[in-house]
């Protein structure tokens, strides 16, 4: 601290450099905020994994559907207690720009296999009893200040209803997930009133959930269920809970893949602009710290102090960056819809800070060992 | 007799340039009691400024002893040698050498960052190290609002704010006229006369050597001449 207003003083050498420098490092860390943040959202690990669970899905791709009289065939299957299943609906809420998942469900069993989703008793009887009824998770609820009573229309992009006109929900019931740190920004829709209504594709899902007795006998168990259709117009592929949102999270993982791979190329940029940056600052400044190792500061002071401008500078870029990217990622959230709920975490902060201070070090390294070899007499010598 | 300040015994530096040896200083002896003021002359390349840096402590010799107020410098470590030169030694070059974005003051509080002094008393006796070379005026100024002579006092401030028993000025008037470079002997003379500080000063210049109480010689890296005033 004691040097602090020396180390300071530095980035007012070259205003003009210090500042293109230092947007430099504002602009990438912004970048970082925002696709890190998006990447990090997107790979988040899956929302609900319960080691009883089966999921049946159709077996060649997630857009095939099944139909629902295999429910019959899959509940004889030795160990499967109950069935569910669920649908993806898509759909566009309040001008497409705001997105979430929606789900037609089948409310009773689905509750059943899936008790972390808690509401009240009325509200869930509400669910069951209301044909037109929907839940939505309470972060959701809180968003677009819905409350129950609230009428909610959502417009078709893939089930559009026999009127072809906006499918009219009434939400019924706000839901929990309490105690896990899992995203409740699903709105859940009874499947009855869904089949009936939509003007093709009835007595299809999109996948099936089965709870079964005994998770040690789950490859057993879906191995059955798989042989049961296969050969058939809609074969099946029985897997996990686990597995199964892990394959979702290796699709988006390529996401993540190609985020790392534009940060990767912009800090790589900012490396060789910073670090150039601060090598022709050090090189103007030789007589200087040559002066300072003159009055009596030790080799490593001088090398603290290069080294400590360097990450002043990188964290004066990377702090606002990094607060920018938290300010404008809810805005695009708004505008853009498939980063609805997106939020910088403390954790990508701290990833910055953490990167933000390694850069530093990286880029105050060899300017910091050249001070470090710096000799007195050869140094004041070019100089006189 | 007392021991003397500076005893500089037997010193030899030669400097390696490529694959020559450069003999700068050869079996030098010198000793200079306390509260001198030596004007060290001689053509270029003579060694003046090498002998002012081993006194200083910024250089070893290649051979020979450096004995500075009863310590043998040459055989302290570089970090030994950075305590030693931050609490002994006082230095002013003929480019003054100020930091361009620190204010004055802030100059002269440089050397007070290696004490333990808080800041009320580095910024204290960094104003009062200014008031002795009459610049407390221009305290918040930077060196780039200063003239020259007013940046050299400031440089003379630093060198003489940590109380430093000696002053080792290389060349002080160097890049002054004729009336401001009187104004800084004067004031490097009070320094001496006053405040009691041993100085060792390499000049070329006759006049400023006036100033000095002892003149020393060197010609070729040997003592030739030392003529008390």
């Amino acid at each position: 601290m004691r040097y602090f207003g020396l180390i300071w003083a530095a980035l007012y050498r070259k205003p003009v450099r210090s500042f293109l420098t230092l947007a430099s490092l504002f602009v990438a860390f912004l970048l970082f905020g925002l696709l890190q943040s998006v990447s990090v959202a997107f790979s988040e690990g899956p929302d609900l994994d319960g080691v009883d669970r089966l999921i049946i899905a159709p077996k060649y791709s997630i857009i095939d559907q099944l139909p629902l009289n295999y429910s019959r065939q899959i509940l004889q299957v030795k160990g499967v207690e109950v069935l569910s299943h669920q649908t993806w609906f898509g759909g566009t809420f309040r001008n497409g720009r705001s997105f979430f998942p929606r789900f037609p469900i089948q409310p009773e069993t689905f509750m059943d296999i899936y008790p972390e989703l808690v509401l009240p008793q009325d509200q869930r009887q509400a669910f069951i009893n209301t044909r037109t009824g929907v839940i939505i998770g309470r972060s959701l609820a809180q968003k677009f200040n819905l409350k129950v009573g609230d009428k909610l229309p959502l417009t078709a992009t893939i089930w559009e209803n026999k009127d072809k006109g906006p499918w009219e929900f009434d939400l019924v019931g706000i839901y929990d997930i309490p105690g896990e740190e899992v995203s409740d920004a699903q709105l859940f829709i009874n499947y009855n009133y869904f089949d009936e209504y939509r003007l093709r594709g009835t007595g299809l899902v999109g996948k099936f959930i089965v709870r079964i007795d005994n998770p040690d006998r789950a490859a057993e168990v879906a191995l059955e269920i798989d042989t049961l259709f296969a050969n058939s117009s809609n074969e099946t592929k029985t897997s996990t809970e686990k597995a199964y949102n892990q394959m979702f999270a290796n699709q988006v993982g390529d996401i993540g893949f190609i985020m790392t791979s534009i940060l990767s190329a912009v800090f790589f940029t900012i490396l060789l602009l910073t670090g150039n940056t601060m090598a022709q600052g050090i090189r103007e400044r030789i007589p200087e710290l040559a002066i300072l190792k003159t009055l009596g500061f030790s080799n490593v002071s001088v090398l603290l102090i290069v080294m400590s401008e360097s990450i002043l500078m990188v964290l004066i870029g990377c702090v606002p960056g990094l607060f920018a990217a938290s300010a404008i990622l809810p805005g695009l959230a708004v505008s853009v819809s498939f980063l609805a709920g997106v939020e910088m975490s403390a954790f990508v902060f701290a990833q910055g800070m953490v990167l933000a201070v390694l850069l530093g070090l990286i880029v105050g390294t060899p300017p910091a060992l050249r001070a470090l070899r710096l000799n007195i007499v050869d140094a004041l010598g070019e100089h006189q | 007799m007392d021991q003397p300040l500076i005893d500089v015994s037997n010193v030899s530096k030669t400097y390696s340039r490529g694959k020559m040896d450069v003999p700068v200083l050869q079996e030098l002896n010198i000793q200079i009691e306390e509260g001198d003021f030596i004007a060290l002359m001689g053509p270029s390349g003579s060694g003046k400024t090498t002998l002012l840096n081993l006194i200083g402590g910024l250089d070893k010799p290649s051979a020979g002893s450096v004995t500075i107020g009863g310590q043998r410098i040459d055989q302290l470590s570089q970090g030994e040698l950075a305590k030693w030169r931050s609490k002994n030694v006082g230095f002013v070059f003929q480019f003054y050498n100020l930091l361009p974005v620190l204010t004055a003051l802030k100059n002269v509080e440089l050397p007070l960052l290696l004490t333990g002094f808080s800041r009320s008393e580095r910024k204290k006796r960094a104003l009062a190290a200014l008031a002795v070379v009459g610049l407390a005026d221009r305290a918040g100024h930077r060196p780039r609002e200063l003239s020259g002579g007013q940046e050299q006092r400031v440089a003379i401030a630093r060198a003489l704010v940590s109380d430093p028993s000696l002053l080792v000025c290389d060349e002080p008037t160097g890049d002054l006229d004729r009336a401001t470079a009187d104004e800084i002997l004067d004031l490097l003379q009070v320094l001496n006369r006053e405040y009691g500080k041993t100085i060792l000063m390499v000049t070329h210049d006759p006049k400023a050597a006036d100033h000095a109480s002892h003149c020393v010689y060197l010609d070729k890296g040997q003592l030739i001449q030392e003529s008390p005033k």
